[in-house]
């Protein structure tokens, strides 16, 4: 290691020695490293090139605001683009890469972006190159280049190779954060008995307490840290774990990084956990983020936050450089520059104001800093890396003049502080600007949370502690009535000195490159620029610059940003509003959303209780839904589908054929006002329904536009069984429990899905009564049970008989019974139905030959019935009760839905014999193939029974009777095919319904 | 995450529900005038701040109940069944 890990401090466990690849090459840390403190004390100075510019970066922060160190983690699948080093645990085999360079981040050919820079000014996707020429083919060309010039790490194209959990949790209380604030808010909490959960991002509990050498409560910082740890007996305490989203009803989104940092992790552990907290309050203590300041080259590698230097030095052991420039205006930069000056490091400090605090101005110089008040950074020397610092002071003007140069190869900067009250603008509340501590505080916030500590610019440590003390306190209260003894909470400040806010420095009659968001090589002219062009609502300045969109969020340069368009605009910062902070607070792999439900467990999948006994014969699956249905049932290997439904059709046809219909919903209907109720609901009417017959129905929506169809079965005088289309089934349920519950809360009815209750299986053809004789005790005689009848039966199967409900209906226009049965004797009802059809020369038919069978006699599915339709769209006009009223009649008459040019249902023949269509064509006059057409197509297949050509169903305006002998054009211009096609009645099958009655 | 307050449930996360509508609709007689459904059906207040809505507990109780929910905070202040009768029958 180099010259840069210092001897005697820090909490890295030295006795182990950590192994990890960088760019290819192999270094060392220590356990307790970050990437980031690693390559430093490899001496790694460069370790990013940024964005737009190419520019070196290096290591800015200690923290989630990093934003010169994004690295890509991992490879493979598991690449993983723009973490933030100051992030990354360092694990045995870790690998990591710089990014956004080459051939690599010390020597990167991009950085002659850097001269072209005017080029990339705030905007220059909107302007630049827009005047070339009169094409758009140049700026193409030119936005190529730079999209590939600018931007981030990439990401693996492969598929997400780890598993991510969802846990739902709750707790009495949240805290969030593990600084003073927290601690000891947790302490109090658990010491109360409430159920405590204490999240902390970083893999070490303390906050900035764990790069902290000041005495807390007459002990050192880290001995008060672990005896707070030791009293949190019996907490749940989540280390690596993000807040990332405060949501509605204070629900909590957080992000439990699980293996990220563990070599060869056990597979069977998910890679992270997405909780989703519950808790019945929360407290924030999620501290607050040093502000840098803009000046000169301020993005030159070497230059970072000041508290951030003092956590390289007491926490990781590691000196940011030999020779250091503190500069701020406030009086937390001196324990800084005493922090530095201590670990051996020659440090100079910088305090913008001519007044500083006397008492710590003689501490620094007692610990060996130059402090030089009055005193502000102008522009960072040297080109790689920091060779100086070009310092200045204040004039009247408010600008600086430069004066001299001070040697150093590391300058850390502070411009203020803002607090972290980011997961509080997640729920609405707007932060208040406090102009004497030059920050954003917590407004009004929601019930149920507290806040505690430096978020609260409460900044002094004995004051965070007492802060905790005192939300805890109020929780307790809040949730048990008890009221525990707890100082009070304390007002925010606790400096001696007021700061100077530094936003930036600016040097009459010098141009500085001055970045405000690194990540997105935003600076303090491109700020200046939105706000000339008249961008001057942040939210606009915001997406105009980019500012503030990257991978940080702005949580070190909004503020600043928001500074400089005020005065650019001449206001206060109040005055030009805020931006709001969205979820999530850090990014987060879209895979923890997923978690388990990918792949095969992204859906749940329904098989009707015939399924395997259908697969293992063979058959061909559709989705439909979510259900599994049988698309058709190949007679040999390989047989294809157009075969094979074909060849399924004309055996419904001409013997017989049987069909799982498991997947129509199927709903109870009970109670005294049943029948009432299903009068209301249906277009026609059912109180004359009689008991052990069927009847067809449809229902209209409020709007009086059709909603669904099916079959109900009066099974007593109080008990119907009603059937929905399978694409309704949970739709139709849902609106006759709200017609119930809601708006006719008088009747006396109950209704229950038994959807899954019952499977179904439809037996058509000629033959179909002989199977059904073969196989049934009962009377399925024409007169035992004529058309629209039911009857309750037994069928004989393999080992004994089962019950069964049979009811004569046809959908596919033959002779034809559904026969029920409970769920688990399905599969013995398919068997034996199965071997009587083929007996009979017939075959199990599937969804493809069901629905040739359904467009030939025109019966309508769901792709008719598409929520455009009304009644007499569907040719089903004369089925409206003209006695009763029910739903949607009233408004189902207004004048555009009966108007008589509607499309309306028909059949479409080809004329060329041969020619084809597809379902979604447009129906169209001849000579006029343009726009919506006059009707569509919603159904097309091989029609045997018609004359076996292609045959489409569908709608044209006026309906068949209006074109009748005439030609359409269906077109498809999405396919380019037009098709001359004659329309035809859509009741050509058996018009008279002889063979459904026979 | 908004979480209702189900009478029968206790409190769920939204995501167990479907919302059904405004819940201050009052529905016309099946054979009302096409202006009152019409008004029923298609003219909608946007209020801001207090509102009563129907959710639908569908993966809970099936119940409806009527949500007082404020627009502006999405503040849950209660819920109570929309079916009157067994409302009282549970009093």
């Amino acid at each position: 290691m180099s010259g840069y890990r210092l001897a005697d401090r820090g909490l890295v466990d030295r006795s182990r020695t950590i192994g990890f690849a960088w760019d290819g090459r192999t270094m060392q840390g220590f356990a307790g490293d970050t990437l980031a403190s690693a390559l430093m004390a490899n001496g790694e100075h460069v370790v990013g090139r940024s964005f737009k510019y190419h520019r070196p970066r290096g290591v800015m922060s200690a923290g989630p605001e990093e934003g010169g160190a994004l690295v890509t983690v991992g490879a493979g699948a598991r690449r993983e683009p723009n973490a933030k080093a100051t992030q990354v645990e360092i694990c045995p085999g870790l690998t990591a890469f710089g990014q956004n360079a080459w051939p690599n981040v010390r020597f990167d050919l991009g950085r002659v972006n850097d001269l072209f820079n005017r080029f990339f000014a705030a905007g220059f996707y909107y302007k630049t190159f827009m005047g070339f020429g009169r094409g758009t083919a140049e700026w193409m060309f030119f936005e190529k280049l730079i999209r590939h010039a600018a931007g981030m790490g990439s990401a693996s194209r492969e598929p997400d190779p780890d598993s991510y959990d969802i846990v739902h949790d709750f707790c009495d209380l949240l805290v969030i954060g593990s600084g003073a604030a927290g601690l000891a808010a947790a302490e109090l909490a658990v010491a109360e008995g409430l159920d405590v959960v204490l999240v902390e991002q970083d893999f070490a509990l303390g906050g900035a307490l764990l790069g902290s050498a000041e005495t807390v409560g007459g002990q050192p910082a880290r001995a008060w840290v672990e005896a707070r740890i030791a009293a949190l007996n019996g907490a749940r305490v989540l280390r690596r774990t993000t807040a990332f989203g405060l949501y509605d009803t204070n629900v909590v989104g957080l992000y439990e990084r699980v293996t990220d940092h563990v070599t060869n992790a056990d597979p069977s552990l998910p890679r992270a956990n997405l909780r989703i907290v519950r808790p019945g309050r929360i407290i924030l203590a999620t501290g607050a983020i040093e502000r840098p300041v803009a000046f000169g080259n301020n993005d030159r590698p070497g230059v970072m936050l000041s508290g951030a230097m003092t956590t390289y030095v007491n926490r990781f052991g590691v000196a940011p450089g030999h020779v250091a420039v503190i500069c701020g205006g406030s009086d937390s930069v001196y324990a800084d520059a005493i922090a530095l000056a201590g670990a051996g490091i020659r440090t100079m400090l910088l305090d913008a104001r001519e007044t500083g605090p006397a008492a710590l101005a003689a501490a620094a110089s007692a610990a060996g800093v130059e402090v030089h008040p009055g005193y502000v950074p102008v522009a960072a020397e040297g080109r790689g890396a920091v060779k100086g610092l070009q310092i200045g002071r204040f004039a009247l003007d408010g600008h600086v003049r430069a004066e001299r140069s001070l040697a150093c190869d590391c300058i850390g900067v502070s411009g203020g502080w803002s607090p972290a009250v980011h997961l509080l603008s997640h729920r609405g509340a707007r932060p208040l600007w406090n102009a004497e501590m030059a920050c954003f505080l917590p407004g009004s916030i929601h019930d149920g949370i507290g806040v505690a500590g430096s978020v609260a610019g409460v900044w002094r440590t004995g004051d965070c502690i007492a802060h905790g003390q005192a939300a805890a306190a109020e929780a307790v209260t809040a949730l048990t009535g008890r009221k525990p003894r707890a100082p009070q909470a304390p007002a925010p400040g606790g400096w001696t000195n007021p700061i100077r806010p530094l936003w930036e420095v600016t040097v009459p009659g010098r141009k500085l490159k001055s970045f405000i968001d690194p990540q997105h090589d935003v600076t303090t002219e491109d700020v200046r620029l939105a706000a000339r062009e008249g961008y001057d609502s942040p939210e606009h300045m915001k997406r105009y610059t980019t500012l503030g969109m990257a991978t940080d969020q702005g949580k070190v340069g909004n503020v600043i940003g928001l500074a400089l368009l005020a005065q650019a605009l001449d206001q206060t910062v109040p005055e030009t509003g805020i931006t709001t902070f969205r979820p999530p607070y850090t990014p987060i792999p879209i895979g923890a959303f997923a978690g388990r439900a990918r792949g095969a467990h992204w859906q749940a999948v329904r098989q009707t209780p015939m399924h395997k006994v259908q697969a293992d014969a063979g058959a061909v699956w559709l989705d439909a839904g979510l259900w599994k249905r049988a698309w058709y049932h190949p007679a040999f290997p390989g047989e294809t589908l157009g075969d094979a439904y074909v060849r399924e059709a004309a055996a419904v046809r001409r013997t017989v054929g049987m069909v799982d219909v498991t997947t129509l919903g199927k709903i109870q209907v009970q109670g005294p006002d049943a029948a009432e109720f299903l009068n209301r609901v249906y277009v026609n009417g059912f109180s004359k329904l009689p008991v052990m017959k069927c009847r067809y129905g449809v229902m209209l929506r409020d709007d009086g536009i059709v909603f669904d169809d099916g079959v109900t079965w009066r099974l007593g005088e109080n008990e119907f069984m009603t059937t929905t289309t399978t694409a309704h089934a949970a739709t139709a349920m849902a609106l006759l429990e709200n017609l119930l519950q809601t708006r006719w809360p008088e009747l006396r009815v109950h209704v229950a899905s038994v959807s899954d209750q019952w499977g179904g299986v439809a037996v058509a053809g000629p033959l179909a009564r002989k199977v059904l004789e073969a196989v049934i005790q009962g009377d399925v005689s024409n007169e035992g049970l004529p058309f629209m009848g039911i009857i309750h039966a037994r069928l004989r199967v393999a080992d004994g008989e089962i019950p069964v409900m049979v009811a004569r209906l046809s959908f596919s226009g033959e002779l034809a019974f559904e026969v029920y049965a409970r769920s688990g004797h399905c599969t013995a009802m398919w068997k034996a139905l199965r071997a009587q059809v083929e007996a009979h020369g017939g075959c199990a038919y599937g969804m493809e030959a069901l629905g040739a069978l359904r467009i030939e006699k025109g019966h309508l599915t769901a792709a008719e019935l598409d929520g455009r339709v009304t009644l007499e769209d569907a040719g089903l006009g004369a089925m409206a009760s003209k006695v009763k009223p029910y739903l949607g009649m009233v408004l189902s008459r207004r004048p555009e839905l009966t108007r008589p040019d509607r499309p309306k249902l028909a059949h479409f023949h080809p004329v060329t014999e041969g020619e084809k269509f597809r379902i979604g064509a447009v129906v169209c006059e001849e000579g006029n193939v343009k726009g919506h057409g006059i009707g569509w197509i919603t159904g097309v297949t091989v029609a045997p029974a018609l004359g076996g050509g292609w045959l489409g169903i569908g709608f044209v305006r006026g309906g068949y009777k209006e074109w009748q002998g005439r030609q359409v054009v269906i077109a498809d211009p999405v396919r380019g095919s037009q098709v001359l096609a004659r329309v035809a009645s859509p009741h050509q099958y058996d018009p008279a319904g002889e063979r459904m009655h026979g | 995450m908004l979480r209702i307050p189900c009478p029968f449930c206790g409190p769920r996360d939204h995501s167990e529900f479907s919302y059904e509508g405004d819940a201050t609709v009052k529905y016309p007689a099946l054979d009302a005038s096409e202006d009152e459904w019409f008004e029923a059906v298609f003219l909608r207040d946007n209020p801001r701040g207090p509102h009563r809505e129907l959710w639908h507990h569908l993966y809970g109780c099936r119940a409806f109940l009527i949500v007082e929910r404020d627009t502006l905070t999405h503040e849950i202040r209660g819920a109570r069944l929309a079916h009157q009768p067994t409302a009282e029958a549970l009093k």
